[in-house]
């Protein structure tokens, strides 16, 4: 593997961030699909990208991810259509993959809640730095894992899998989504790996000071579908929550019903989520899958908003795929579409599948469900097409190699 | 002993298609096979004991789906997917 180059002169600090950011990283981005996983590997000013894959070709990935504490160990998430679910590990770049000894499995059914099955481990979180080998997963159906092997074995979270109050709020499998209700959205705060955050898709937004031994709800001023009592956690549904890195205390999400924002005060009782997303275009509307935040800039974060009307096609409104920026925390937002496709485009990007890098100026990246790849240079001002012909893209993420 | 039908989907466990393994029952076959290609019952037969939705299993030609199923020797077991598509 060729050596990381080192950091360009031109490495940019702004006054907000508290690390200085790097230039010129070798990238790679991990590209989960229905059909298997892709890596791409960058040159050092992004612009040229080679394919390595297909790993798991026909296996349904639901996620890759890099271990951010060493730069090189992958997860991937799989499945295939008709097997049972598990987890890949490698430690050199996907050159070779060991399967987990004990992936996420639900507990044996006790007396008073119906056993249930994992179908999928759907999203994967590397712990806080601090601890070496931890990750969680978040399944469909929902229920969250806790690795600390690095992802070799993998043990239930009772205090959410097994609470008669969670069971509950996440109902059946028939009442989530056709794909599978999911558990996803999993945050290890930077500061403290006891403060951890989950969310769930159909099940509202959940938070735990004491590393998931007990959880409280943030569910404050998110809406629910006309017709729903807001005060019931079930009919709350988040599609991607987000924190911001160097500003822990901001979180930013993408809801069924629009965009939000939320400042923890210290007292809990007092925090809200705000619809920031009444500030976008009313012919583009809020409505989304992904959110990105800035890896050092709390003000800023990325939405690619679908069509929500009638019965929620989820592709681009009026064909015309754009992501959308706010550089004032949701106060005004605007759109960025050069390079894209400029009318029937009917893209739909889930909500793993939008991310940002962490340099200088970073680059967002995205999949489609179509199989395209494509890189926002410049904070996503210049898009243009890394790969096409892929299959449905479940995940995007981007790693800075070591 | 039974002789055992492994799908494609599975040889990246057993390295080959047919094989022989012991078992009274298909759950104390699936044991079996489990102690020697590691991770390959789960793929099959789920947490809580049951045979996976999209998975088949037919015992002398039979469809099976309880595991506690008794195995007679030379019984030939065929662990297959559901025939589907995308």
């Amino acid at each position: 593997m060729r050596p990381s180059p080192k950091p360009a002169s031109t490495a940019r600090e702004t006054a907000s961030s508290r690390r200085a950011p790097v230039s010129g990283q070798r990238l790679v981005i991990l590209v989960a699909t229905r059909k298997g996983a892709w890596l791409f590997h960058g040159d050092a000013r992004r612009k040229t990208w080679v394919a390595d894959g297909p790993h798991f070709l026909g296996h349904t990935i639901s996620h890759v991810q890099c271990d951010p504490r060493d730069g090189r160990t992958l997860l991937a998430a799989a499945k295939t259509g008709h097997l049972g679910p598990t987890i890949f590990r490698s430690t050199n770049l996907g050159r070779s993959w060991k399967e987990a000894q004990q992936p996420p499995a639900f507990a044996n059914t006790n007396d008073t809640l119906p056993g249930r099955s994992v179908d999928h481990s759907f999203w994967l979180t590397p712990g806080h730095a601090s601890e070496t080998g931890s990750w969680y997963a978040g399944t469909s159906p929902q229920g969250l894992f806790h690795s600390q092997d690095g992802g070799g074995t993998w043990q239930p979270l009772a205090s959410v899998n097994d609470d008669p109050q969670f069971r509950k709020w996440m109902g059946t499998v028939q009442d989530g989504t056709p794909d599978g209700p999911k558990l996803h959205s999993v945050i290890v705060d930077p500061r403290d790996p006891a403060h951890l955050y989950f969310a769930m898709s159909g099940g509202g937004v959940h938070e735990s000071h004491d590393a998931g031994g007990s959880w409280s709800t943030l569910i404050q001023g998110m809406e629910v579908v006309e017709g729903f009592d807001a005060a019931d956690v079930s009919f709350h549904d988040p599609h991607c929550v987000r924190l911001c890195p160097a500003h822990p205390d901001r979180l930013y999400q993408q809801n069924h019903c629009g965009i939000y924002r939320m400042d923890r005060s210290g007292d809990p009782s007092a925090d809200r989520w705000q619809r920031i997303g009444r500030k976008m275009p009313k012919r583009v509307g809020d409505i989304g899958f992904p959110m990105v935040v800035h890896p050092r800039d709390p003000d800023t974060a990325w939405v690619f908003p679908m069509d929500g009307t009638t019965v929620w096609p989820r592709t681009s409104p009026q064909g015309r795929p754009a992501a959308y920026i706010t550089r004032n925390a949701g106060r005004s937002w605007q759109r960025l579409d050069q390079g894209l496709p400029e009318s029937q485009a009917w893209w739909t990007v889930k909500r793993q599948a939008m991310t940002a890098d962490a340099q200088a100026t970073p680059a967002l990246y995205l999949g489609t469900t179509s199989g395209e790849l494509w890189i926002g240079h410049d904070e996503g001002a210049r898009w243009s097409n890394i790969a096409r012909h892929l299959p449905e893209i479940y995940a995007v993420e981007v790693a800075a190699l070591r | 002993m039974v002789k055992v039908l492994i799908p494609g989907a599975l040889r990246s466990y057993t390295g080959r298609s047919q094989l022989q393994a012991d078992g009274d029952t298909l759950d104390a076959l699936f044991a079996d096979l489990d102690r020697r290609f590691p991770g390959l019952r789960f793929r099959v037969v789920d947490e809580q004991g049951q045979l996976r939705p999209n998975m088949r299993i037919f015992v002398n030609g039979i469809g099976v789906r309880d595991l506690q199923h008794g195995l007679r020797p030379d019984d030939f077991v065929a662990v297959v997917l559901a025939l589907s598509g995308g």
